[in-house]
């Protein structure tokens, strides 16, 4: 194509201007969180002396170590489930023919396009019924029933990809269906799994509704759901705010910054898949 | 939300395939399938199903429940305030699916002419970040943006506009604009990277042929790279359009809704009459509306975006 420098630098502008709007946000807070404490700023100043220390303070006032670790024990027990699950469904769906699968599949295929309002006022009355209110175990299991169906999904396609032949093979050897799974097809599948737990990681880090609807106590909480309580403590202190703001995406964006790649390749499929 | 490739799974119909093969159904297979199966049965499933049965009772969650047949569904349809919440959400489209996908598709176009791979990389990291942040921390870093001594209020006045300053997501005008203006920041990245990587997936020599025969930017984003698209854009469409109807992290935390009922979407009275009025009735029902709205609006779209990928 024949770009004109006119046409190029304009395009570069504008590339500029997308990047800029991008981080604008993340930067006006960077500044907010960096003005001395007690203040209140005004914009996006460049403060002559940085208070770093305040991200200390926020780190305690936030209460992010107890916050980091519930949010990992919730990512722990949420991910492996899911994913163990979802590969042994998507190998059944996908590889064997199992009578009456489509029914199975039809009803996952729902569960996609649910909305997570659709539910989430009956399962604070069923998850109060189990007693496990205000308990991590509760909104794991929940969270592990919201993203099965995606995750059979995601692994279904996978399978589908994988030859019949492979499976047929295995069976003439003599190895059952378990067999088959465990050492033949469950390997092959490790990079699909991978990346689908990116993602099941993020989710569970980013939940918010369920958090705030299902658990009270705002360290068992994920990160997100957290920000709620944090906010309503600290509205009026804004570089306190900021600060602790910034610490609770944190985690995601550095995780996000290591694992780029991966993240926008799985996303990207997610979304076409899904 | 593919309803399309359903059949793809069964190759081997079952009337066709040799007897043989037949006696190989797999009944084992239940035993790979149900303990996934379970967990989305016990905690999507059934309390989708108590929705559809709390929709048609008057019930505060206390006390015993009174049947009202399809009271709660009138009201979702007639009282104003819902009705309202409905339209918000589909105003916010406009900043949550139309300028994402707009702009996703000029920044996808743009950094496939850039000469330097570096700053494409550079560039797309930053337009992805937004959408890697909790919905939640996007609305904080945005309270903050759109406050009055905020970042958003002090780019105006620096370009002469001090006049019309004012705190954006308290404004009963503009509250729903700021709100979608989030929006916008968040899905743009989303579908500038889905739409880079459709771009990708376009054969070079269309481009290259397309150089030859002298055409532009725009003549080049027009035929060569918007038809190579049409399954991407489906999937920006479709994915924003569900990220606008039922948005509740950035709504709850940027305004709960107000202020009044101006930035009020369904998700967001969902949660308030849920869990704050007690109405749990008339917010099951609300749910179930939000529900069929959104297959209502996405499976036409699935399949105007599919139908010719199959050919």
């Amino acid at each position: 194509m024949r770009t004109s420098k006119k046409e190029r630098i304009s395009g570069i502008v504008l590339l500029l201007a997308a990047m800029i709007f991008s981080i604008l946000p993340l930067i006006s807070m960077l500044s907010a969180a960096l003005q001395p404490e007690g203040t209140v700023p005004v914009g996006i100043s460049w403060p002559a002396h940085p208070a770093w220390h305040n991200f200390v303070d926020a780190w305690r006032v936030a209460q992010i170590t107890p916050l980091l670790w519930s949010s990992i024990l919730l990512v722990l027990g949420v991910v492996p489930i899911v994913a163990l699950m979802a590969t042994m469904g998507g190998y059944a769906l996908g590889q064997l023919r199992v009578p009456g699968a489509t029914i199975v599949f039809v009803l996952l295929v729902l569960g996609l396009t649910l909305p997570k309002e659709a539910t989430i006022v009956p399962l604070y009355y069923q998850v109060r019924g189990f007693g496990l209110l205000n308990t991590r175990l509760g909104l794991i299991l929940v969270l592990v029933g919201t993203f099965m169906p995606f995750a059979v999904y995601w692994m279904r396609a996978h399978f589908l990809s994988v030859p019949k032949v492979l499976n047929e093979a295995a069976s003439i050897d003599g190895a059952g269906s378990w067999r088959t799974f465990v050492h033949i097809q469950a390997p092959l599948a490790a990079p699909a799994v991978s990346s689908m737990c990116l993602l099941l990681f993020l989710w569970t880090w980013n939940t918010f509704l369920q958090a705030i609807v299902l658990i009270d106590d705002p360290n068992k909480r994920t990160m997100a759901g957290a920000l709620q309580n944090f906010v309503g403590f600290h509205s009026t202190d804004v570089v306190l705010l900021n600060a602790g703001s910034l610490l609770i995406m944190a985690p995601t964006v550095i995780v996000f910054l290591i694992f780029q790649r991966q993240f926008i390749k799985a996303m990207i499929a997610g979304a076409v898949k899904g | 939300m593919s309803v399309a490739s359903v059949p793809r799974g069964r190759r081997t119909g079952p009337g066709r395939t040799a007897p043989a093969r037949r006696g190989h159904r797999n009944w084992a297979g239940w035993l790979f399938i149900l303990p996934g199966f379970a967990f989305y049965a016990i905690f999507v499933l059934k309390p989708l199903v108590a929705a559809v049965q709390y929709s048609f009772y008057d019930w505060d969650g206390v006390t015993v429940g009174r049947w009202i047949g399809i009271r709660n569904y009138v009201r979702v349809l007639t009282d104003p305030q819902l009705i309202s919440s409905i339209g918000h959400a589909f105003f916010l489209m406009i900043f949550f699916t139309v300028l994402p996908t707009l702009g996703g598709l000029l920044m996808a176009a743009l950094l496939r002419e850039l000469p330097s791979r570096r700053f494409g990389d550079v560039a797309r990291t930053m337009l992805f970040l937004p959408q890697i942040i909790p919905g939640a921390a996007a609305a904080i870093a945005w309270v903050w943006m759109f406050s009055t001594g905020g970042t958003v209020n002090q780019v105006l006045s620096a370009v002469g506009l001090g006049s019309i300053t004012r705190a954006w997501l308290g404004d009963f005008t503009w509250g729903l604009t700021a709100v979608g203006i989030i929006g916008a920041w968040i899905n743009l990245g989303f579908c500038t990277v889905l739409l880079m990587s459709g771009i990708g997936k376009i054969d070079a020599s269309i481009y290259e042929a397309a150089r030859i025969d002298g055409a532009g930017f725009v003549q080049t984003l027009r035929s060569v790279t918007l038809p190579g698209l049409k399954q991407e854009i489906g999937v920006c469409v479709t994915m924003t359009m569900i990220s606008a109807l039922a948005s509740f992290d950035v709504v709850f935390m940027s305004t709960q809704g107000g202020p009044g009922y101006a930035t009020m979407v369904p998700g967001m009275m969902v949660y308030q009459l849920g869990f704050t009025q007690s109405k749990v009735g008339l917010a099951s029902a609300l749910a179930l509306v939000l529900t069929v709205l959104i297959l209502v609006v996405i499976l036409p779209l699935q399949r105007a975006f599919r139908a010719e990928e199959d050919e």
